[in-house]
């Protein structure tokens, strides 16, 4: 199964806007991770305040200028880098520790079982993800931590949906029947035969997910609702800078800059990877 | 299974649904929160009126009392007093929706003027820089922070170029000059049929950058769900017999191609529309817009727990309701889907 996605691979040289976002993925990926060693002051992103040089414009010492503490924002946009993706590999986790086994029982059982999970999965998907998240943070009190959770909870059921479709359509396949028929226990099928299956399907949703979740949890931020100051999350500098923006353009610019290109980095590959593990559509890229 | 039938069954899942939002939203309000009799007078109420809430609440009973006192509550239209306002909720909400369903609906044009014939045209020459172009459009529509983009667009066109206002829904003095006669609250309607131009054009001016900034995300899926939907039409059967019968691309496209193709963009949109009301909080709260969306932000700003409740419960009956809407209309126009 492995090897049918990395052939699949090939196909990315073929689709520039894919290219794109594998490049933005992988910046925003060596940003995160090196961000000590890239960030010219890494003190300012844990908070520390130079209010004598406040409001400075961009130049060669501060690429994107300061904010009104101070702060290199240009030190605290890289290291808002590897918030995002935590927040968004967290959240992602999670909704999959919830929603795929959920999903794979729904499909793999059927009956009674099935209908009960999918109604409650309708139930979740009749609130847009945003209040949903809202509110659970509201309930739980505002921080970093419970925003991740909050997004979770509002994004389960779509893994739910993507399992238990797959896993319906694998039940009936020749080779799990013979599983079955070689006495394969159910937690063995599903585990050796039915996720493996699911799994292409599941790592492109998951893909273009994690550029909806991270322009979620900016926006609970910016609403005050997830991460608190002084750390440096994009969608909380945006948030705390706004006072300041028409007579300070960099502030908020710069951080908004950075969630966009995440973003859109995630959605391209997501977007791309889907086309390209569609048989119908490669079939047209020759 | 004839029309009827398929509506019905559509009806008694909705309502399903329903009956499990209100479960979920009990859940969120009592029994989640550890003293949730705080929660709804907020931090700094007395101890009287802590004792009070916990008494109106019901907390002393059984949860299956409790949760009928909240649903027969709820469908009385008591949804509890805004902790920030001191009004009922449901008062304070209907007194902002007019100004947030203008907005939304000027930013759904906006997105169907522009979307429709872009995923069009992406779809028509698949493959080419145009159809590369409207995809990244699409894509970059719903990637951008919309409170980011609001702040920019006011930076431009208001700050620098001063082409347009800054924020509200119009200037004080122009209303104040030219007094508006409240019909439906939607001041463009309002203005137009009172003849109270002044006011249209001032009203119109203020609602461009905030309905551009809530377009965008309806736009990127429009171009998106056009161009997807439209591409897997083309591919039948039927639209072959009509190229081989010589019929003109254009007709093939516009008329037997394109009827087809609307049932997902029509739904897809219908529950954008929901999901707007959510992305308001944002744009409403960039632009000072005095609609339900900065009524909400606030609400969170001030933990006003009742107001944020009601504002959710209010988005998500929308959201189904708009759904069952959307599909007995697209059933009553189109037999496959009833009959498959």
């Amino acid at each position: 199964m492995l090897k049918g996605i990395l052939a699949d691979l090939r196909y990315v040289k073929r689709t520039p806007l894919t290219l794109m976002g594998l490049a933005g993925v992988l910046l925003l990926s060596i940003v995160a991770a090196c961000a000590t060693w890239i960030a010219p002051f890494p003190e300012d992103a844990r908070g520390t305040t130079h209010i004598e040089a406040k409001f400075e414009p961009p130049s060669l010492s501060h690429l994107f200028g300061t904010d009104e503490l101070g702060r290199d924002v240009f030190s605290r946009v890289i290291f808002g880098a590897r918030i995002s993706i935590v927040v968004g590999l967290f959240a992602i986790g999670l909704s999959l520790l919830i929603g795929v086994p959920l999903g794979v029982v729904a499909g793999y059982i059927g009956g009674r079982v099935d209908e009960v999970i999918m109604r409650i999965t309708d139930v979740f998907l009749s609130f847009p993800p945003l209040l949903l998240a809202m509110a659970i943070s509201v309930t739980l009190g505002p921080n970093l931590l419970n925003a991740m959770i909050a997004i979770a909870v509002a994004w389960w059921p779509w893994y739910t949906r993507i399992l238990r479709a797959e896993a319906v359509s694998v039940r009936e396949r020749a080779f799990v029947e013979a599983a079955r028929a070689m006495g394969a226990s159910p937690g063995r099928i599903i585990l050796r035969h039915i996720l493996p299956n699911c799994l292409a399907p599941l790592i492109v949703q998951a893909s273009m997910d994690l550029g909806s979740i991270i322009l979620t949890s900016a926006a609970l931020s910016y609403l005050g609702l997830g991460a608190q100051p002084p750390t440096p999350e994009w969608g909380l500098m945006i948030s705390t800078s706004r006072s300041f923006f028409l007579t300070h353009w960099w502030i908020v610019t710069f951080p908004g800059l950075a969630i966009f290109v995440a973003v859109l980095s995630f959605n391209l590959l997501g977007d791309g990877l889907r086309e390209i593990m569609d048989p119908k559509v490669r079939r047209r890229m020759g | 299974m004839g029309v009827y039938s398929y509506i019905a069954r559509r009806v008694m899942l909705s309502l399903i649904v329903l009956l499990g939002v209100s479960i979920l939203t009990f859940l969120l309000t009592r029994v989640v929160p550890s003293k949730p009799e705080i929660r709804w007078v907020g931090p700094r109420a007395t101890e009287e009126q802590i004792a009070r809430a916990r008494e109106e609440l019901g907390l002393d009973k059984p949860l299956y009392v409790q949760y009928w006192k909240y649903i027969t509550d709820f469908v009385r239209g008591n949804w509890g007093i805004s902790i920030r306002t001191k009004q009922p909720v449901l008062r304070d909400i209907l007194a902002r929706l007019p100004a947030s369903l203008e907005l939304i609906l000027a930013s759904m044009i906006l997105a169907v003027i522009v979307g429709l014939p872009l995923g069009i045209l992406s779809a028509a020459k698949a493959g080419s820089t145009v159809d590369h172009l409207g995809r990244l459009l699409s894509i970059a529509g719903v990637a951008l922070p919309s409170f980011w983009l609001g702040m920019i667009l006011q930076l431009v066109f208001a700050k620098e170029l001063g082409l347009l206002p800054l924020a509200e829904r119009a200037d004080m003095l122009v209303l104040l000059l030219n007094p508006l006669k409240h019909i439906t609250g939607f001041y463009l309607f309002d203005s137009l049929v009172t003849g109270n131009f002044t006011v249209f054009v001032d009203a119109l001016k203020h609602l461009v950058l905030p309905a551009v900034t809530l377009s965008t995300y309806p736009l990127g899926l429009c171009v998106r769900m056009t161009r997807a939907s439209l591409l897997e039409v083309l591919g039948e059967d039927y639209i072959r017999t009509a190229r081989a019968y010589g019929t003109r691309e254009a007709k093939v496209l516009g008329k037997y191609a394109l009827k087809n193709a609307l049932g997902p963009v029509i739904t897809v949109l219908a529950l954008t529309f929901a999901y707007s009301l959510a992305a308001t909080f944002l744009v409403e709260s960039v632009f000072a817009w005095p609609g339900l969306g900065r009524y909400a932000s606030e609400a969170i700003m001030t933990v006003d727990y009742p107001a944020i409740m009601g504002i959710t419960i209010l988005v998500a009956f929308t959201y189904i309701a708009l759904n069952l809407l959307v599909d007995i209309v697209l059933a009553l126009l189109d037999p496959r889907i009833r009959l498959g």
